[in-house]
């Protein structure tokens, strides 16, 4: 029976269903908007490192002074048993990631980032594998590729053979969502074919993958390893993943057009929620002036308005996830993918109540300002 | 206490341009204890800031008020909201109803905002509003109410906190004369009966008859005071 706050900021709401329904489609329209521009940069910046995270390798050992990973320098694999030989070291594995050329059956030329592992080891294997095994691929001009590019390389099914740089490919498998941040697909392919379709000389790495011994510190193995090692940098997985997502993002402008996208998006969204915040408060000004007179506190007035502004977010928030979840699938076949992993759920919820909250401060000085005089006038 | 308001020399400018326009001007008047007190005069006559100030939602620019021997002139902005809420109860010419809430939970508003609520609330403000001739309208939103009874519903949630001050602005002008009787038969009543001290803006002149006074106000000051005795007189 007693009118709770929450109750009469419920009643507010609801009494004006089209303000309500305009509310809450701002508040949808500007949510959703944040969370694909946001979760495409967020898409965009996992596809740049993608090859680096999913390695298993806990050091990634270059060619001194390589930026990111599309630009590795091949240097001498016989640096693999030094590597080897190093204390704390348990696996390293020679791993190739270099751009070539796909031919396809009709004569197109496509660039491609040929990816090149042992396949008798987990580093560097490809992840998602929806079709054929990895192990696959240690029959010679066998290469899986992803389904997504499918149509960009002519690819129809498994045994469907091309060719890399001149060299036969034969199709083993396919990936599922493992999409380069350049326009050329990856193909996996075992490390002895890797040298070939990237023109990598024989006795040749681009990279060396380590794994370390639990017990040992990251730190002191890869002091030991430059101490052994010449004309290398030691990365950690970290590291080298930062290193090629900063390069991607910021060195070039693809990610700043991406990230100010994603920042014009965070703040159109406010602006929307704002507008229609204040709209909702300014429609019911006469009521808190009222309020005002009856002997209402600012506090009074502020936890009602909050609490309006909180029940806005709550049922925008929901329906856009719920929209946000379409886009999201339906970005899941096109070549950028709009990613929502469950932290950033979680931080729009509590940016959503933020940006309500924010407007609905912006409209409380409105009405903490209000002299309620103004009620005497009809 | 018989003066229940006590107004002293009151004076509100408002600045105007490089000019300062006097709505009131040495306001001096005393509201006491079971009078229904009627302030009259033309529009700009100062009647609305009169009330504003005696209501403490408006501070004059000069002079000195009490509200139950208190005095308010001096009193801190954030104390103000506890003197309206405890010692006034307003009743506006648009009723200000929240079309939200029933008739019988805007009743119960002005006791939330005293901290009471529950089936304390619902009791209190089932009584106010059977006192008012409404007790078969709880549930009813102001949308489905007339304006009388909107008005009636105003002045159960002008009672709703036990005030000894109501104060009222224009509140039969939205209103049919029949409407606008009854709502009237209920402030004389509050006022004789309940020794209620109510001060009524108005321009209808068909209710100087409920009055126990009428102040006439003219460009900000008062111009006549008059008692019962003397406006049955005239009436008649």
């Amino acid at each position: 029976m007693r009118p709770r706050i929450s109750e009469l900021a419920w009643r507010n709401l609801v009494h004006d269903k089209v303000r309500l329904l305009v509310t809450v489609t701002g508040i949808v329209f500007a949510v959703v908007l944040i969370v694909v521009q946001l979760g495409l940069f967020l898409g965009f910046v996992t596809a740049t490192s993608g090859l680096i995270d999913r390695s298993h390798a806990d050091l990634w050992i270059t060619a001194a002074r390589v930026p990111y990973i599309e630009m590795g320098v091949p240097y001498s694999e016989r640096k693999l048993s030094t590597v080897l030989a190093t204390p704390g070291v348990v696996h390293a594995t020679k791993y190739i990631v270099r751009f070539s050329q796909w031919q396809r059956r009709d004569g197109r030329q496509e660039s491609v980032q040929v990816v090149g592992f042992d396949a008798d080891q987990a580093l560097g294997a490809p992840w998602n594998v929806v079709e054929g095994r990895a192990t696959d691929l240690k029959l010679a001009d066998n290469v899986f590729v992803d389904e997504l590019y499918k149509d960009k390389l002519g690819v129809s099914r498994i045994g469907d053979v091309f060719e890399v740089r001149g060299r036969r490919a034969r199709v083993a498998g396919f990936t599922r969502g493992i999409r380069s941040f350049t326009t050329s697909p990856y193909v996996f392919t075992s490390f002895k074919n890797a040298q070939d379709y990237a023109t990598v000389p024989e006795d040749q790495t681009v990279y060396i993958l380590v794994t370390i011994d639990p017990s040992a510190r990251v730190d002191d193995v890869r002091r030991a390893l430059l101490a052994n090692v010449r004309d290398v940098d030691v990365l950690t997985t970290g590291e080298f993943s930062r290193m090629t997502r900063v390069y991607w993002m910021f060195t070039t402008g693809a990610g700043v057009a991406v990230l100010l996208a994603a920042l014009l998006g965070l703040v159109v969204g406010v602006v929307v929620v704002a507008q229609t915040i204040y709209a909702t408060t300014m429609d019911h000004l006469r009521e808190y002036g009222t309020l005002k007179a009856m002997g209402a506190t600012n506090g009074y007035l502020y936890r009602v308005i909050i609490q309006q502004a909180i029940i806005s977010a709550l049922v925008g928030y929901s329906l856009a996830m719920v929209v946000s979840w379409f886009v999201v699938r339906g970005s899941v076949k096109g070549g950028a993918a709009i990613l929502l992993p469950l932290p950033m759920a979680i931080g729009m919820l509590g940016l959503t109540i933020v940006m309500c909250t924010g407007a609905a401060l912006v409209s409380i000085n409105k009405v903490t300002r209000l002299d309620p005089a103004t009620v005497f006038k009809s | 206490m018989n003066a229940i308001i006590q107004a002293y020399g009151l004076t509100k400018t408002y600045a105007q341009g490089e000019a300062a326009m006097r709505a009131l001007d040495e306001v001096t008047l005393e509201v006491r204890r079971g009078e229904l007190m009627l302030l009259v005069g033309p529009s700009g006559s100062g009647k609305t800031t009169l009330l504003s100030i005696l209501g403490c939602i408006l501070r004059p620019t000069s002079g000195m008020l009490r509200v139950l021997g208190e005095d308010v002139t001096g009193m801190k902005e954030r104390d103000l909201p506890a003197i309206r809420r405890e010692r006034i109860g307003f009743i506006f010419q648009a009723f200000n109803l929240f079309p939200t809430l029933t008739a019988a939970q805007n009743v119960a508003l002005a006791l939330d905002l005293k901290g009471i609520g529950g089936r304390v609330a619902r009791t209190r403000a089932v009584s106010l509003l059977e006192q008012v001739g409404l007790g078969n309208k709880l549930d009813a939103y102001p949308a489905d109410l007339s304006g009388g009874q909107k008005q009636r519903v105003a002045i159960a949630r002008a009672l709703a906190g036990d005030p000894p001050v109501i104060l009222a602005d224009e509140p039969t002008a939205a209103l049919d004369s029949h409407s606008g009787r009854a709502v009237m038969d209920v402030l004389k009543t509050l006022a004789r009966e309940r020794g209620r001290a109510i001060a009524i803006v108005t321009h209808d002149n068909r209710m100087l008859g409920y009055a126990d006074r009428t102040v006439h106000m003219e460009d900000g000051r008062i111009v006549a005071d008059e008692r019962a005795e003397v406006l049955e007189g005239a009436v008649a």
